[in-house]
């Protein structure tokens, strides 16, 4: 089916998205690299290839301790969310009927489709001093905890955030897990913990990497959790990015730090898919 | 291992599907609790039922102004977002050639990049071609971010497509044209309904590019941003609960087109 020539007609189908995408993807963010190197003079960028901008981030440690709280955020929110997700996409995946399975996945791709803003107001409500869990806990006789601005409260967020995706992803490389080994295991007495751990986890390993390191972009990238429930000070690089956009026309240090963390993610990416698809037992 | 440990276990684990569920679910809910709570800032016990928030946001222009916005920024959207996905669609169904990869990734990688990046890119670029401040700049980022979820929903529904159609309307004399027109499109049209309606529920709920290129033009979710920054507002829950109940619709409506196509043909 393939030809020497393209026709008119798959050059209709195709270009489209092709055009669109390099016009409106590719190239704005090609353009952040170009502007990393301006300058900005009287309120006005103008275009340069100066590296000052890289200098003043790089050099800051107000940079480099949001990066740190940054990674450190977004790698306990992807621990934290796996982990929490296991055991419900496992019993998904291996416990439930067929229709239960379809219904389960059906609500928890709702979350998708809601606000996150809204939610996340509504998570204010409920954790903040005088808010819902707090009055609950104060019937039993216990609290005020102190949960908004704190890291536990972007944790919250942040784990409200992935938590679907996560539980989904897994239930997917679970349901690709061969269900004869889980019998084999089982018939040679291995016991049902050990059965998860040495049979189950391993055969699932792509995808329990992949769902983690989806929740780890998510949350890398988020910037209303830390804000709204984590109080925004001190920041993390996505506060950086809108604070310096919206406070002026220093746009080239904004992407700097959006580069920087660009091309953290990729790393990440990167490790994190070469981990998944490495050959076992090395 | 006993049988009645067996049973404990699972009960165990059904239990925390359930714990997670409620997790998730509980902020949904609770904007719908608190949106008809008289309470400014609800606590536990819960406040009078009360209607007054939407009323505050049926009489707010502001609001108004907003949700024309987003219906509008909406439905153009979905439109252009479901024909650029139905070509990518169809291109990684029926072709080969050389760079596919790349092809795909431009076209489908974009949800992968932090949206306040995104943001930034958009806004940078944008003003430099004079495209900022509007609401074709919202539209314009919105095309980007939603195209790969109609690409994805249209190229699933063409797996379920015979190859040999196709082949079998060449054969009958009718062109690529034609056979566009009258196999293939038909037959994905309840992915492209589908598309169209959760393409424009994505975009009814994007609210960080929109913040950063929309200027005055502002669509709701970006408001709820400007609420949320300001004063403590129940208005939120209002209008979050509306746009949850319109989101909600185009969900089940693109699910139930889905699931009776798949049924037809399987």
């Amino acid at each position: 089916m393939t030809r020497s020539r393209p026709s008119l007609f798959s050059l209709v189908m195709a270009l489209p998205l092709l055009l669109w995408q390099l016009a409106f993807f590719a190239f704005p963010l090609l353009f952040l690299v170009a502007i990393s190197f301006w300058t900005v003079r009287n309120f006005q960028m103008t275009p340069d290839l100066n590296f000052a901008n890289w200098e003043r981030i790089l050099t800051r440690t107000t940079f480099w301790d949001a990066y740190a709280r940054t990674a450190m955020l977004a790698t306990a929110s992807a621990a934290l969310t796996s982990l929490i997700a296991f055991p419900a996409a496992y019993a998904i995946s291996f416990k439930l009927s067929e229709r239960a399975k379809q219904w389960l996945i059906f609500v928890l791709i709702i979350p998708f489709f809601t606000s996150y803003l809204v939610r996340i107001y509504a998570l204010q409500v409920f954790l903040s001093d005088a808010g819902i869990v707090n009055a609950a806990l104060g019937m039993v006789g216990l609290g005020p905890v102190g949960m908004l601005n704190t890291t536990f409260g972007t944790l919250v967020g942040m784990v409200t955030l992935c938590l679907p995706l996560v539980i989904l992803l897994q239930v997917f490389s679970l349901n690709f897990v061969n269900r004869d080994l889980v019998e084999a295991a089982h018939n040679l007495r291995c016991g049902r913990l050990r059965t998860v751990l040495a049979v189950i986890v391993p055969s699932a390993r792509v995808g329990l990497v992949i769902a983690a390191l989806f929740a780890f972009i998510l949350s890398f990238g988020d910037f209303v959790s830390p804000l709204y429930l984590g109080g925004g000070n001190p920041p993390t690089l996505s506060i950086m990015i809108t604070d310096i956009t919206k406070s002026g026309q220093q746009w080239p240090r904004a992407a700097v730090v959006a580069l920087m963390m660009i091309g953290t993610l990729l790393s990440v990416a990167f490790a994190a898919i070469a981990y998944a698809y490495k050959e076992r037992g090395k | 291992m006993t049988g009645n440990s067996n049973r404990l276990i699972d009960a165990a684990l059904k239990l925390h599907i359930a714990a997670c569920v409620v997790f998730i679910f509980a902020p949904i809910l609770g904007s719908f609790v608190f949106s008809l709570n008289s309470d400014r800032f609800p606590s536990l016990p819960l406040g009078q039922f009360s209607t007054e928030w939407y009323r505050l946001i049926w009489e707010d222009p502001f609001v108004w102004a907003g949700f024309f916005n987003t219906v509008i920024v909406g439905l153009v959207v979905a439109v252009i977002a479901t024909v650029l996905g139905f070509g990518g669609a169809y291109t990684d169904f029926r072709y080969k050639f050389l760079g596919k990869n790349v092809y795909l990734a431009l076209a489908l990688l974009p949800p992968t990049i932090p949206v306040v990046i995104m943001g930034l890119a958009m806004l940078a670029f944008l003003s430099r071609v004079s495209l900022s401040g509007s609401t074709i700049s919202v539209i314009i980022a919105h095309g980007v971010m939603c195209s790969p979820f109609a690409m994805a929903i249209i190229r699933l529904r063409l797996s379920q497509m015979d190859p040999d159609l196709e082949a079998a309307a060449w054969n009958l004399g009718s062109n690529e044209w034609a056979t566009l027109r009258h196999v293939i499109i038909p037959f994905a049209r309840p992915a492209i309904l589908a598309a169209l309606f959760i393409t424009m529920a994505v975009s009814f709920d994007e609210f960080a590019v929109a913040w950063f290129v929309s200027g005055l033009d502002e669509t709701l979710p970006v408001k709820i941003l400007g609420f949320l920054q300001g004063q403590v507002s129940p208005r939120i829950n209002a209008i979050g609960s509306l746009a949850f109940l319109s989101s909600i619709t185009l969900i089940i409506l693109a699910q139930v087109l889905l699931r009776r196509a798949s049924r037809g043909t399987s």
